[in-house]
């Protein structure tokens, strides 16, 4: 009633007030994460993609499942191992009217690696490009050092600009907008750092006409206030819903909730390495440094996973908002095995497992993570903290803020933390690859790899990966991996996060694995 | 009166002196407290960046080099006003503080306004009819105003104007008007509309404040000889409390008044946060998340400077109030 009331108000308010006939089409959404920029190439960063993902495209689109589709290229194939040819759309135009060609896309990935001043560059995503070669206006060819198996979805996060704008524009340029001309479904109206982004509809977007003739991306990055601005009608949607107010939203008749799984794992890491004792972090039961790391052990490990009770965690400590899971990619990405079973916590399984293994009287653990990254991280710590302790692994649980916790854990001085990964590529090769392959500077993997875990194994599997074009045998053999990992219990994964957005009566939005918020997937519902 | 001109000059000198002193001592420690603290490099880059790049950004950053060697480079910079580049937006730190402090400016005015406007007044009553019904009203408010946390506050205001009665919008700052290039929101309506809120809930303090002080100045000052003495001439009340009463009670008003304007500058950030106002606050606040140094530093900076610059204008002010006032070195 109240909010009917405030919505009437409001909207007496703004016929009074200004002169726009079509206010039903247009559309407001809070947003939770500010952008830093909308040079689409600047600082390779979410938020920012966010924005560019409404004004620009890229030669493939990810779906809500993160799989690829056809963007500004319609089609490619591999010509040859190193030479991808790509089939590019023909009769799009930027907003300005002017022809999308195969020179915006060489000029394009020309500049993206290239931005000066860049805080995190595009490049890694324009690495596998050795030359590109323009066949004709709508076709290009592009020649890779070896077989480049994800060449495509890397090339998925490079927005096309246009080369007539681009050519030697600065950042400045973009962030004062005159640059930013994309052939994208809004074209950028105006950005007012902190506070919002006004769209405009592109009627010539060859994707189909949006229904929203003005949007407004509003930058509120508290949850509350998100909430407050839904519920007073001053927005049409708001994403990052915080979980404590998901079911008063859904028991609201005139909002929706829309929910659905995240890209992101959270899971526990297990240091195995003898290093790890000098931390202090691992003790005997009586308080002191063993002799030797009883997490080099796999059935300590194997103890400490199956102690853990997934569902308990899923279901109370996050309220139902996240999904017991034992993979390291969600269901419908490549790597997860389908007929794998979830396991149930089983303590006295554990329990004769660390007798097995030789510590009847358990040992003493810190477990360590951030708290302000994961959603309910300081209560899940707590309640792994508490499992482990009933198997007779005394833990106590160190928490801090994250810029505190990831140099720490980057020194390898957390040797038992909490921690979590988004999958960006909607492989589980993004998993294996960062976390799991031994650290190599030169290979470049293992970068994000802070448990020191180390397979000969499963490095090998990971870097013919790398190398292997065919799909069904990179997923047999992403499968393989996977299972060796899982089944070596040094980073055992806990939950799936869940993602959540609100909307007022009368929109739909398909949750989106890769969290982001795109006004192009709300439709109104009749 | 050129020997006070000069008194005064002397003493302008000298607190700019002691202000440079300040500023120094300050950037020291807030440099080596904030540098002390995390990896900026791990909040800019892709988690699954390779080491090579994690190097390649520390290098950019210019955090490869030893603590002391990037303080002196600081330090140079910041002695030609330049206190270095924000690492997430990549443009000067200053420059983006200067771009959200007209927000901020806006809202502590305004804030201020009323807490002034409706707290003075509301003061002076409570002192004159101190039993009176509305008296003890008006000191249960200004406790509340004290007590109650602000984002509590925020919130409750946001409820009740803008999602029951719907009368205000919940955040943001509406439509702005560029005047000599700076956005200003108080000049449309929208603007004005979106600025009462997120206003009415930063003055609350500096109101409940303003109150008590002006209540117990008030109160002390009747009885004083000279007021009796006005009053005992005939002269009307109108005339004795704005004449004689009130500007004796306005020394302390005055100094409260500037240590608020300053602490509310810098400490408008829950008010920011909540209201989703684009300012300095926020944007420290933000720049806290990813560790951006060169903003946190440059923030605290430029916030101690406002802080200084606003009491030597109230040391400036006493003398203008109070002609007893003078500027000799108090050592003497």
């Amino acid at each position: 009633m109240h909010r009917w009331h405030s919505v009437m108000t409001a909207a007496a308010l703004a016929a009074a007030l200004t002169t726009t006939a079509a206010i039903a089409e247009d559309l407001t959404i809070g947003i939770a994460a500010p952008p830093t920029s909308i040079d689409p190439h600047f600082h390779n960063l979410g938020p920012n993609h966010q924005i560019a993902g409404h004004i620009f495209d890229a030669l493939a689109l990810k779906d809500e499942k993160q799989q690829i589709q056809p963007g500004l290229a319609v089609s490619w194939e591999v010509v040859d191992p190193t030479t991808w040819e790509f089939n590019l759309r023909k009769g799009v135009t930027f907003h300005d009217g002017s022809p999308f060609t195969a020179e915006d896309v060489a000029f394009t990935f020309e500049r993206a690696p290239d931005v000066p001043n860049s805080p995190n560059p595009m490049s890694g995503y324009t690495k596998g490009i050795m030359e590109l070669e323009i066949v004709d206006p709508h076709r290009i060819r592009i020649k890779t050092d070896g077989p480049y198996p994800m060449l495509i979805n890397e090339l998925s996060n490079v927005w096309v600009v246009s080369k007539k704008h681009g050519e030697g524009a600065t950042t400045e340029d973009y962030m004062r907008g005159d640059a930013v001309i994309g052939t994208g479904p809004y074209k950028l109206v105006s950005f007012t750092p902190g506070d919002k982004i006004e769209l405009e509809r592109n009627d010539a977007y060859w994707g189909g006409v949006e229904p929203w003739e003005n949007v407004t991306l509003r930058m509120i990055d508290s949850g509350p206030a998100r909430v407050a601005a839904l519920l007073a009608g001053d927005v049409d949607m708001i994403d990052d819903v915080p979980t404590s107010e998901i079911d008063r939203l859904r028991q609201d008749d005139n909002l929706d909730v829309w929910s659905g799984p995240s890209n992101r794992l959270v899971f526990v890491a297990l240091d195995a390495t003898e290093d790890a004792l000098s931390t202090g972090m691992i003790r005997d039961h009586e308080g002191n440094v063993p002799s030797t790391n009883p997490l080099g052990d796999a059935r300590v490990r194997e103890a400490l996973t199956r102690a853990i009770d997934k569902t308990v965690i899923a279901e109370r400590v996050n309220q139902g908002h996240a999904i017991p899971i034992n993979q390291i990619v969600p269901e419908g990405f490549v790597g997860y095995i389908p007929d794998y079973p979830l396991w149930t916590a089983d303590p006295d399984a554990a329990k004769a497992l660390l007798t097995e293994a030789g510590y009847p009287d358990g040992f003493q653990l810190t477990l360590v993570t951030s708290n302000d990254r994961i959603t309910n991280a300081v209560k899940t710590v707590q309640a792994i903290a508490q499992m482990w302790t009933r198997i007779g692994v005394e833990t106590e649980v160190e928490t801090m803020p994250h810029s505190m916790f990831s140099p720490r854990r980057n020194g390898n001085e957390l040797p038992v933390f909490f921690s979590s990964w988004g999958n960006l590529t909607g492989e589980a090769s993004f998993f294996l690859g960062p976390l799991l392959h031994t650290k190599d500077k030169d290979k470049g993997l293992g970068g994000a790899n802070r448990n020191r875990y180390s397979n000969p194994e499963v490095d090998s599997i990971v870097e013919t990966v790398l190398n292997t074009l065919d799909i069904e045998e990179r997923e047999r053999l992403l499968q393989q991996a996977a299972q060796i990992v899982i089944e070596d219990y040094t980073l055992p994964t806990v939950v799936l996060q869940t993602v959540h957005w609100a909307t007022r009566d009368g929109l739909r939005y398909s949750p989106r694995v890769d969290q982001y918020t795109f006004a192009n997937h709300v439709r109104p519902v009749e | 009166m050129p020997k006070g001109v000069t008194k005064i000059t002397a003493f302008i000198i000298r607190r700019l002196l002691q202000t440079v002193v300040v500023l120094i001592v300050m950037a020291f420690g807030v440099f080596v407290s904030v540098y002390a603290i995390g990896d900026p490099v791990d909040m800019l880059i892709d988690p699954a960046a390779t080491e090579a790049q994690r190097l390649e950004a520390m290098r950019n950053l210019g955090l490869d080099r030893p603590l002391w060697e990037q303080f002196a480079r600081f330090i140079a910079g910041a002695a030609q006003g330049d206190l270095g580049q924000s690492f997430v937006y990549k443009i000067p730190a200053i420059e983006l503080i200067l771009l959200r402090l007209p927000a901020t400016i806006e809202l502590t005015v305004a804030a201020l306004i009323l807490a002034v406007g409706i707290g003075i007044p509301a003061g002076i009553l409570a002192g004159l009819y101190p039993s009176a019904w509305f008296s003890r009203t008006i000191m249960s408010v200004s406790i509340l105003g004290f007590s109650l946390p602000s984002f509590w506050i925020a919130l409750m205001l946001i409820m009740i104007f803008a999602v029951a009665l719907g009368w205000l919008p919940s955040t943001g700052r509406g439509d702005v008007v560029t005047v000599f290039g700076v956005d200003w929101s108080f000049l449309t309506i929208d603007g004005l509309r979106h600025l009462v809120l997120p206003a009415l809930s930063l003055s609350l303090i500096p109101m409940a404040l303003m109150i008590r002080m002006a209540r117990a100045g008030m109160r002390e000052v009747w009885l004083t000889e000279y007021v009796k003495f006005a009053r005992a001439k005939g002269l009307s009340p109108i005339r004795v409390i704005g004449l004689h009463a009130f500007p004796n009670t306005l020394i302390p008003i005055i100094t409260v008044l500037g240590l608020e304007l300053g602490s509310l500058l810098a400490g408008s950030i829950v008010t920011e946060v909540v209201f989703a106002w684009p300012g300095i606050g926020r944007l420290v606040i933000q720049s806290i998340g990813v560790l951006d140094r060169p903003v946190i530093v440059a923030y605290m900076l430029i916030t101690v400077s406002l802080f200084i610059l606003i009491n030597l204008v109230v040391d400036l002010l006493y003398a203008v109030i109070d002609p007893r006032v003078g500027y000799g070195d108090a050592r003497k």
